[in-house]
């Protein structure tokens, strides 16, 4: 009886390890249009990106403004490869990318060794 | 920009546009009225605004269309010194990074060291017969040294139980709140955005350990009348966490080297230059150099930016920007680059590209955008990273329910022991470090021997290639055709034959024309003037001169027009044979006579070929000159095949037919002309060409026209490939052996288990391998 109790917990707990990771809800957050047309949107960076998927639309100039608020070095490079884009971020501080997304569809970003991620979905 | 104290940044602003003083006003107004904006400043006279702001709140960009906004021109400062700024604040991270962590390691280390002692009591109480938890290093190494602490320090067991666990409890409370800390609070943040890494596994791995022993010590009945070993584990949580930033430490060190090359390249350019301003000379910061400034420059500088040499001469050192080992010699005329070391002459010249467009900024910009991009071979080690932690917790979780399940009699401690090296020894870094770290250090690689590949995939793709083309001029020739003879026929002079060609050609702008015209300004000939130009491409070109129509180009140019040059045929293939290009001169309708030109070997082409070929390339010569004189320039450079007569547009064509066949061809030529050509390649290598360095079509650039560099950039590639493949390999292996031995595979079979300590200290040596490992690519 005590072995099936064991079982069954230890199945539940790797099903709420697995929910809670990869089932998380990512919410998207459109870039807010300037009125010179230019699209805006700051990323909060810390323990991962927060937006984590931004949308935004083709052609119009894109900047992303990285908000960093953690000294862990996971976090020191933001790399858009799409873009050529591989920065340094400074800890406490905002560093603006200017993109332009010229082609539509979905884009990552991530840290310098990939293991926080985010992407940028660009519409038509 | 610099940081003024330790939150405000100031900056300074070119402004434009400024008429009168209110603008002053206006463009102060706007940049207070951003947030994070604590003082403006607006200088009419030298137009510069400069601005005191956090940086947590603001940023240059948003100032500068802040300003922008209000209809004033505003411009980034020199993006060669915000380049230079980024690279200081990442290195100044690093090092400050690097420092923490090794104290960290150092202070956790001896306090590690003494509660392995003060836990040497307490080892009879254990459930094991070895000491340290049965673990096969601090086991051992604790029996070895138990005798001579327990006779050099008695009192130490006459200890009461309790009072060494609940002294160990308050040292490793210091290590794991001071030191450990950090794994904690990055861990909580990570988990509140539903993300894991490496952190979460240690914080989870030695937070496990670490709340049992407290448990044990707080409420050690409980565990008693439960029939479970009070045990306490406060050495191994120490030891955990000590080793654990010992590798951290040696990891963000290693990573730190892996950017070297750029953080050289950046200093290349000196700080100040010297111009001439208004007949002085004056000392000015080298980024405020305009373009068509006169600079002077002394023996032993550093030229400040690109230009042409105006007056004196000198060897400049270019090894750094091309790789070009020998100082070349520049005279009046010639080009320098900026952050090339002028040796011995002192030099005066003209300035040129300044800025951005800078072939050290290009060369930044371009190794900075290849180190961002992504290899495809890194694809499958981001989808493994992507899912890595929240599995091996569940392996963890599972690995602690089947020992509980199949093996009771071991116990809880055992089942949570296994669980917790499982956590521990998973070492997601390294699979994350593996290929970037490997593009990294290839790109700067490359860069510091004059080639530059545009990314991982320019990386992966060379070392595909099984096949590679050549354009014959400037690629194995020189490029700088000059005429060797000049062959009248029957009834003409030499020199109106070269009279009368120069004639047609000074209006041309074939390479060939080139030759004939200096030839005749050698010997002094007076031109007459030449009218009707026609060009017939990869033909020739005719011209009215004197009233008589010249016809100047090859044999086919000659048989289309119906001109009879049989005569001059022998002489022709003559020059041929002896890799001579014969060009052939008519005057109105009949053959005036033959002009050899020759475009000579590289002195370095000959023994590059034979590089290329000893690596089993197929090496096929492409060009647009007869066969004759393409075989035998083939002879003397070691080539066999050769693809002769080809007209420019045909060069795609021929790239084409080869990948059809089959074959991965990487493409040598120049940037230009041979565009299509080597975009249509499996790899397209171009011969940078003056200042414009960044080829739309090419995959990697060569700095400097010598065919050594494309051997460089093809051992490169094979190179990086191969520290790519062994590290995803050890990365991927490393965990796959790694995980199930710390869960306990073998423990069945062999009776081997892997303890916590033990994983602590495989996994502080697997990434850091991984980046070394990566490192050697710098030799």
């Amino acid at each position: 009886m005590l072995e099936i109790l064991i079982l069954l917990a230890g199945i539940a707990a790797v099903a709420l390890v697995n929910w809670y990771f990869f089932m998380a809800p990512r919410t998207a957050v459109a870039a807010a249009t300037s009125a010179a047309g230019r699209q805006e949107v700051t990323i909060r960076v810390e323990g991962g990106y927060t937006p984590s998927v931004i949308r935004a639309k083709r052609g119009k100039p894109l900047r992303l403004i990285f908000d960093r608020r953690e000294k862990s070095p996971c976090s020191d490079e933001i790399v858009i490869s799409e873009f050529g884009v591989r920065r340094f971020l400074k800890p406490f501080e905002k560093t603006v990318i200017d993109v332009t997304p010229a082609q539509a569809g979905a884009f990552e970003f991530t840290c310098g060794m990939s293991m926080l991620r985010g992407q940028i979905q660009v519409e038509g | 920009m610099q940081p003024t104290t330790l939150d405000t940044t100031e900056v300074t602003i070119p402004v434009s546009g400024l008429t009168c003083a209110s603008c002053v006003g206006h463009i102060r107004q706007a940049l207070e009225e951003q947030p994070g904006v604590t003082a403006a400043n607006v200088d009419l006279v030298t137009r510069e605004a400069k601005v005191a702001f956090h940086a947590s709140d603001t940023s240059v960009e948003i100032l500068v269309d802040a300003i922008r906004g209000r209809g004033y021109g505003a411009e980034l400062p020199a993006p060669g010194a915000s380049l230079a700024d980024e690279q200081a604040a990442q290195e100044l991270a690093q090092a400050e990074e690097y420092n923490d962590l090794r104290r960290k390691a150092i202070v956790t280390g001896v306090l590690g060291a003494g509660a392995m002692l003060l836990s040497m009591p307490l080892m009879s109480e254990r459930s094991h017969t070895t000491h340290g938890g049965g673990d096969p290093i601090l086991g051992p190494l604790m029996d070895l040294i138990e005798p001579p602490v327990r006779s050099a320090m008695p009192w130490l067991y006459s200890l009461e139980p309790s009072v060494l666990k609940w002294t160990l409890l308050l040292v490793t409370i210091a290590v794991v709140g001071w030191a450990g800390r950090q794994f904690y609070t990055r861990a909580w943040t990570a988990f509140r955005h539903r993300t894991a890494d490496m952190n979460t596994l240690i914080a989870v791995g030695t937070g496990a350990a670490f709340l049992y022993s407290v448990a044990a010590t707080v409420a050690p009945d409980f565990f008693v009348r439960n029939g479970v070993p009070a045990e306490v584990y406060y050495e191994a949580v120490a030891m955990i966490i000590a080793l654990v930033l010992a590798g951290n430490a040696l990891e963000s060190r290693a990573r730190g080297k892996t950017s070297e090359a750029l953080k050289k390249m950046l200093l290349l350019q000196p700080a100040q230059a010297r111009v001439l301003r208004d007949g002085t000379e004056l000392d000015i910061p080298a980024g405020d150099v305009r373009s068509g400034e006169v600079v002077l420059v002394r023996p032993g500088e550093r030229i400040p930016v690109d230009g042409i040499v105006m007056e004196g001469r000198s060897a400049v050192d270019e090894s750094m920007l091309t790789g070009e080992p020998v100082p070349l010699q520049k005279e009046v005329g010639d080009q320098v680059i900026g952050g090339a070391l002028n040796r011995l002459g002192s030099l005066r010249y003209r300035a040129t590209t300044v800025g951005a467009a800078s072939t050290l900024s290009q060369i930044v910009k371009l190794m900075r955008e290849a180190q961002a991009s992504r290899a495809p071979m890194q694809k499958l080690a981001d989808r493994i990273s992507a899912v890595f932690v929240p599995i091996v917790i569940s392996i963890a979780i599972a690995t602690f329910v089947a020992w509980l399940l199949l093996a009771p009699e071991a116990g809880l401690v055992r089942a949570l022991s296994a669980a917790v090296a499982v956590l521990i020894i998973a070492c997601p870094c390294a699979v994350g470090l593996a290929v970037p770290t490997a593009v990294t250090v290839a790109i700067g690689r490359g860069a510091q021997a004059g080639v530059l590949f545009k990314g991982g995939e320019a990386l992966e793709k060379l070392h595909e290639v099984d096949t590679i083309l050549l354009d014959k001029t400037g690629t194995i020739t020189q490029g700088r055709p000059s005429v060797t003879h000049v062959v009248p026929a029957g009834g003409f002079l030499e020199e109106t034959v070269l009279a009368t060609a120069a004639a047609v050609e000074r209006l041309s702008e074939h390479p060939l024309a080139e030759a004939v015209v200096a030839a005749a300004d050698q010997s002094a000939l007076i031109l007459s003037p030449a009218e009707d130009f026609d060009a017939a491409p990869g033909l020739g070109a005719s011209a009215t001169v004197d009233g008589r129509r010249v016809l100047i180009g090859n044999q086919r140019l000659m048989e289309s027009q119906g001109i009879d040059a049989t005569a001059l045929l022998p002489k022709a293939e003559e020059f041929s044979a002896a890799g001579a290009t014969p060009v052939f001169v008519a005057i109105d309708g009949t053959a005036a006579g033959v002009i050899a030109i020759t475009d000579p070997i590289k002195p370095t082409s000959a023994a590059a070929i034979g590089k290329l070929r000893a690596k089993g390339l197929r090496v096929v010569m492409l060009t647009g000159d007869r066969r004759t004189t393409a075989l035998a320039v083939a002879r003397s450079a070691g080539i066999e095949e050769v693809i002769a007569g080809v007209l420019p547009e045909g060069k795609v064509a021929e790239v084409k037919r080869l990948q059809q066949e089959g074959r991965r061809v990487a493409m040598v030529g120049d940037g230009v002309n041979d565009a299509p050509a080597l975009a249509q390649a499996d790899a397209g290598l171009s011969m940078a060409s003056g200042s414009d360095i960044a080829s739309e079509a090419s995959d990697v650039t060569l700095m400097r026209s010598d065919l050594e560099a494309a051997v460089s950039a093809i051992d490169l590639s094979h190179r990086t490939f191969r520290v790519m493949k062994q590290n995803l390999a050890w990365a991927f292996l490393y965990n796959v052996i790694g995980i199930p031995v710390a869960a306990g595979a073998l423990y069945a079979a062999f009776g081997l288990l892997l303890t916590p300590v033990l994983a602590s200290a495989a996994m502080a040596l697997s990434s850091f391998s991984v980046v070394s490992n990566s490192l050697r690519l710098r030799r």
